[in-house]
């Protein structure tokens, strides 16, 4: 796999890493003990697969940067993660919907990955495959409970759709840096995933009782290093030790 | 109302390898059988403790009541015939 292709591992490596931070700030915090473990455990399979994306970039990349130098060591806008991963988290409805998107996304796009022709590429996939199958299972159900729940956890569920719903659209959005890897069959087409990302996404909303939002202005941008308010807050704080105590280990 | 008379109680129980009992390792709460074993999934099987998990609700457990140790037990505390102690094993069978 060439170097150029580098900038779009990366970016896939940043959407795990920057949710799986994301979700790991759930932890302690969660409304019941048992979600309080459930969510650690997706947090550190998303960071999991970063780890190994990351590892993979710096090789191939071979200017010596390992997953401690990519993950901590840059700025702002050379994170290239998609802008709903660094979403701050609202409240447990407006959570588990991201990470269903998410989950649901991912799940097609390691489906899609394990035949890539390359084979490093392929086994990360035949991994995170499982674990984005078990996300997506575990979240879909909390969607489905909330949404068809009580009036409170419905009336949060749809509001999580509306705040949620630009954010989706950025998921098929070719990434500039990823043409050559999927004109090669090293990574998937996104766009080709958006027909089975929906079913699956109507399928659980009509369990749910919750109504897809179409047809939202698209944000885009994190695949540019043009993030939100709140990647610089994020990263304050999963950078510090780092930045503070430069290659530190424990 | 607090949580626990909202959120049902259910036993899991693991089955840690092929050819062994589901045995019970704890309890959780849950809002159905489905959230039941993904909660037991995240609770108690993460450094690899099974192959298998049953949840049944706690208030399906029809239990012995304490008091009566006394005469549901204490009849087989002198009937030590009953334990396979008085034979002689063999030489050649070793450790049984």
């Amino acid at each position: 796999m060439p170097a150029a292709w580098v900038a779009a591992l990366i970016g896939l490596a940043d959407d795990h890493l920057i949710l799986g931070h994301r979700l790991s700030e759930w932890c302690g915090h969660a409304p019941m003990l048992e979600e309080d473990l459930a969510m650690p455990n997706i947090a550190l399979d998303l960071i999991g697969q970063a780890r190994g994306l990351y590892t993979y970039a710096g090789d191939l990349e071979g200017a010596g940067r390992d997953e401690d130098a990519l993950a901590f060591g840059r700025l702002e806008r050379a994170y290239r993660n998609l802008l709903i991963c660094e979403l701050p988290n609202g409240d447990f409805a407006h959570t588990m919907l991201r990470q269903f998107y998410f989950a649901s996304f991912m799940q097609l796009f390691w489906q899609e990955t394990e035949s890539s022709t390359d084979a490093t590429l392929a086994a990360i996939a035949a991994k995170a495959v499982k674990e984005a199958q078990y996300h997506r299972r575990h979240c879909a159900e909390w969607v489905i409970r909330l949404g068809d729940g009580t009036d409170e956890s419905a009336r949060r569920m749809a509001e999580a759709v509306t705040l949620l719903a630009p954010y989706t659209g950025e998921f098929f959005m070719a990434d500039p840096e990823a043409g050559g890897a999927v004109a090669a069959g090293v990574l998937p087409d996104t766009k080709a995933l958006q027909p089975a990302w929906q079913a699956d996404i109507e399928q659980v909303f009509a369990a749910a009782k919750l109504v897809l939002r179409e047809n939202v202005y698209a944000q885009k941008g994190g695949r540019r290093g043009l993030h939100t308010e709140a990647m610089g807050h994020l990263l304050a704080q999963l950078q510090f030790m780092q930045r503070s105590f430069p290659d530190m280990t424990w | 109302m607090s949580e626990a008379e909202e959120i049902p109680l259910w036993e899991v129980f693991i089955r840690p390898r092929n050819g062994l009992a589901h045995r019970h390792c704890g309890s959780l709460h849950a809002a159905d059988a489905e959230m039941a074993l993904q909660a037991a999934r995240d609770v108690y099987t993460r450094r690899g403790e099974g192959l298998s998990v049953w949840v049944i609700p706690s208030a399906e457990i029809v239990a012995s009541d304490p008091q009566d140790r006394g005469v549901l037990f204490d009849p087989a505390d002198d009937k030590i015939y009953r334990h396979p102690s008085f034979y002689n094993i063999p030489d050649d069978v070793g450790h049984m």
